[in-house]
C-alpha cells in the first residue's frame, strides 16, 4: 500500500526562509523513492494543515512535525488543525521529551495518520547537533578541548520546551565528546548572553536547537552573544568574544541530517524507509545510523 | 496496461468501453467499433485494429486511462484544462494541435498533443502569455515552483499564495500530466482538490464563526471580538482582506451557516473554504485595536488636507502609494505632499496638529 509523508512545520507571514529548510528535508526525501508523496504543510502559509491532507493520494500517511518540542503545536494545534479528532496527548504517553506515535484517523478524509512525535525530542536529534557541530567548525572530529553550547528559546509558557534542550545536552555529555556541553536558553537562565562564563575551553561550538533560520538565530542570538554590534554587519565563524572562539552554528534545522530525524520518526510509526534512512545518513556525512 | 493504445484497446475491449464519444464492445459476431462519426460492427480483430489505429478516440481514451493521473480531482483538472466535458474529441485535438491555453488564478496552462495520444503543458504567468521563450527563465522540475511563487516580482516575500502578485519571466515549457498538476499545487496549493470538492457538491467550508471558535493561544482572543452582535466587523475583514484585487480565491465562507455576509466574495476559479492564517492573524489585531473606546479629537484641516488624508489611506490600502510618480504633486498621496502636509502639521512628537493621543 502507498505511504506518503506529511512535514508540518511552522513558516512564517514575514520571513521568507522560514520554509526553506522543509522544503529541502523533504526534497531530500523525496529522492529516496521511500514515500509515493512527500508533502510540506504549514501552519503560516500554505498548504496550510487544514488542507495538506486532502492533497495526498495515499491512505497511509506518517505525519512528522518539524518542530522542536512537544507542548502546544504538537498536542493541540496540529492534531486539531488535521482533523485528528480521536486525539489524546495520552496517546504520546510522553514525559515532554518521550513521544513516539499514535495511529488515528483523520475525520477530514479518512485517511489513516500515524501521527509521530516532534523531530527535536527524537534521539537521532542528538547526532544532528554533534553534525552541526563538525560543520560548522568543518572538523569530523571535533570535541576535544570544546565547548557546546546547546541553546534554546526557553520560555515559562512550555515547561518542555527548556526539557528539549536539556535532554540532548545531557544524552551529548553522555557522549564523553566535548570537553563541556551546557543547555543555554534565549529567555530563562542560564541565558546565552553570558555563553563565555559558561565554559573553560577555548573553543565554544554554539548550536540553536531552532527548525528555521530567523529573526532569533540571525539577529538576536549573535548580537546577544557580542558576535556582533548589528548583525547586518555579520559575524565570522569563529568569532573571538572574552578570549574565546565561539563557532556559531545557526538553526540546527537546516542541517541536511534533520531529514534522516524526520524518516527515523516515520520509521518507528512503522514506515518502510530502512533504506531511505541508509542513504540520508550516507549523503549528509553521519554515515550509517550509530548503534543499528 | 499495454504501452500501445491499440493493444490496450483490444485488452479492454471484453470490458466494453463508453469514453468521449468512442465504444467498443465484443458480442458474438464481433468488435463494434463506434465513434460520432462512425459505427462499424462485427469486426475481427484485425478489422478493430484497423480502425482503432486511425481514430484519434483511441488515443484519447488511452491518455485519460493510462497516462493522466487517475485520482480525480488531478483528472477533472486536466479534462477541465483542455475543455474534454464539453467539445468533441477531433474539435478538441484541433485545438490541442495549436496549444489550448485556460487561466488559473494568475497562471496560463497551454495543453498541446505530444505524438498520438499524449500531452504536454507549458505554464507561464498570464502576463507572459505573448512572451518569447528566449525572454523567459525555464523550468524543469514542478517543485521550482515553490521559490517561485515565495517572492514577488520587486522581491518582496508573498506570504499569502494567491495574492494577486505572482511573479513573472518564468516558464514551464514542457510538464507532464501529473507535474503540471504539482506545479499548479506549488504556486496554489490544495486548490485543484478544493475546486474538485465544490464541483461535486462536497465543498467543506467553515464559517468565520467556526473557525474563531476553534483558535486557542494567542488566537484565542479573536473570540471576544465575535459576540453575536451582528456581524459588520467580519463584513470589513472581508473587504480589507478577501477582495479580489487581494487574493484569487473565491470567499466562500460567511459569518455562519445562516448569516450571508454583505461583502461579495469574488470571481476567483477556486473557493475559499475558511478564513485563512493571515486573515486569523490580521483579525488578532482587529480584535485588540477594536476593543479600544472612541476619543473625540478636534483639530483643523483645510478641505484640501481633509481630501489629501483620505487620498493617502486609499492609495495604501490599494497598494498605489509606491506607483505615484515622483514629481506628481496633483496627487495627495504624492510623497512630496506628504512630507508637506507632516511638515506643517505634526509637533515634534508625531502628533497630528499637535493633538496628544489619548489612551
Amino acid at each position: 500500500m502507498d505511504q506518503a509523508l506529511v512535514i508540518a512545520a511552522h513558516g512564517s507571514h514575514l520571513n521568507a526562509e522560514s520554509s526553506s529548510p522543509t522544503f529541502a528535508h523533504a526534497d531530500t526525501i523525496r529522492a529516496t523513492g521511500a514515500f509515493s508523496e512527500v508533502r510540506e504543510s504549514f501552519w503560516k502559509e500554505e498548504p496550510h494543515f487544514r488542507e495538506a491532507l486532502r492533497t495526498v493520494d495515499a491512505e497511509e500517511v506518517y505525519l512528522v512535525p518539524l518542530f522542536i518540542s512537544e507542548g502546544y503545536f504538537t498536542e493541540q494545534v496540529i492534531p486539531r488543525e488535521f482533523r485528528l479528532d480521536e486525539w489524546d496527548p495520552e496517546l504520546w504517553d510522553s514525559d515532554g521529551t518521550s513521544a513516539d506515535f499514535a495511529t488515528l484517523t483523520a475525520d477530514d478524509t479518512g485517511q489513516t495518520v500515524h501521527y509521530c512525535g516532534p523531530v527535536g525530542t527524537h534521539d537521532s536529534m542528538s547526532d544532528v547537533i554533534v553534525q552541526r557541530a563538525k560543520s560548522v567548525t568543518d572538523d569530523p572530529d571535533v570535541g576535544e578541548g570544546v565547548g557546546l553550547a546547546v541553546v534554546g528559546h526557553g520560555t515559562e509558557r512550555n515547561e518542555n520546551s527548556a526539557k528539549a534542550i536539556e535532554y540532548h545536552a545531557d544524552r551529548i555529555a553522555e557522549m564523553d565528546r566535548f570537553d563541556e556541553v551546557k543547555a543555554l536558553f534565549m529567555d530563562e537562565d542560564p541565558e546565552v548572553d553570558d555563553v563565555t562564563d559558561f565554559f573553560e575551553s577555548d573553543d565554544i561550538v554554539v548550536v540553536p536547537l531552532f527548525i528555521a533560520d530567523g529573526y532569533h538565530t540571525q539577529e538576536d542570538i549573535p548580537e546577544d552573544m557580542g558576535l556582533c554590534e548589528d548583525y547586518r554587519g555579520g559575524w565570522g565563524v569563529p568569532e573571538t568574544v572574552d578570549g574565546h572562539d565561539i563557532w556559531y552554528a545557526g538553526a540546527v534545522g537546516t542541517e541536511p541530517l534533520m531529514a534522516d530525524v524526520v524518516l527515523e520518526r516515520a520509521a518507528e510509526a512503522g514506515a518502510d524507509v530502512s533504506a531511505a534512512i541508509e542513504q540520508v545518513r550516507g549523503e549528509s556525512g553521519a554515515g550509517p545510523a550509530a548503534g543499528d | 496496461m499495454n504501452e500501445d493504445p491499440v493493444d490496450a484497446l483490444v485488452a479492454t475491449a471484453p470490458d466494453g468501453i463508453d469514453f468521449d464519444g468512442l465504444r467498443v464492445e465484443v458480442g458474438e459476431d464481433g468488435y463494434t467499433f463506434e465513434t460520432p462519426a462512425e459505427a462499424t460492427s462485427g469486426l475481427d480483430e484485425a478489422a478493430l485494429r484497423e480502425s482503432a489505429a486511425a481514430d484519434p478516440h483511441v488515443g484519447n481514451w488511452y491518455f485519460w486511462h493510462a497516462v493522466a493521473p487517475q485520482t480525480d480531482a488531478r483528472w477533472a483538472f486536466l479534462r477541465w484544462l483542455e475543455g474534454a466535458e464539453e467539445h468533441t474529441v477531433p474539435a478538441r485535438y484541433d485545438a490541442l494541435a495549436d496549444g489550448l491555453a485556460t487561466e488559473w488564478g494568475q497562471l496560463q496552462v497551454t495543453v498541446s498533443l505530444d505524438g498520438d495520444y499524449g500531452r504536454t503543458y507549458d505554464l507561464r504567468h498570464v502576463d507572459d502569455a505573448a512572451t518569447p521563450a528566449d525572454g523567459l527563465t525555464a523550468h524543469e522540475d514542478p517543485l521550482d515552483a515553490r521559490e517561485i511563487a515565495k517572492h514577488d516580482d520587486d522581491g518582496d516575500y508573498r506570504p499569502l499564495k494567491t495574492a494577486p502578485s505572482l511573479q513573472t519571466g518564468w516558464q514551464f515549457p514542457d510538464l507532464d500530466p501529473a507535474d503540471v498538476v504539482e506545479a499548479v499545487h506549488a504556486f496554489y496549493p490544495a486548490t485543484v482538490q478544493n475546486w474538485h470538492r465544490e464541483r461535486e457538491g462536497e465543498l467543506d467550508v467553515d464559517h468565520w464563526h467556526e473557525t474563531v471558535e476553534r483558535q486557542t493561544g494567542i488566537y484565542g482572543v479573536v473570540r471576544t471580538w465575535d459576540r453575536g452582535e451582528g456581524y459588520e466587523h467580519v463584513n470589513w475583514v472581508a473587504e480589507a482582506c478577501c477582495d479580489d484585487s487581494q487574493c484569487l480565491k473565491r470567499r466562500e465562507w460567511d459569518y455562519d451557516e445562516e448569516t450571508e455576509l454583505d461583502v461579495d466574495g469574488g470571481d476567483g476559479e477556486f473557493p475559499c473554504r475558511e478564513p485563512c492564517s493571515l486573515v486569523v492573524a490580521a483579525a488578532r489585531q482587529w480584535t485588540k485595536l477594536e476593543g479600544e473606546q472612541a476619543q473625540t479629537y478636534e483639530f483643523e484641516l483645510t478641505p484640501s488636507e481633509k481630501e489629501q488624508v483620505e487620498e493617502i489611506i486609499d492609495a495604501v490600502a490599494d497598494g498605489r502609494a509606491g506607483d505615484i510618480r515622483e514629481a506628481d504633486v496633483y496627487d495627495g498621496a504624492n510623497r512630496y505632499r506628504t512630507r508637506f502636509l507632516r511638515a506643517k502639521l505634526f509637533d515634534d512628537d508625531g502628533n497630528l496638529a499637535g493633538v496628544e493621543t489619548d489612551d
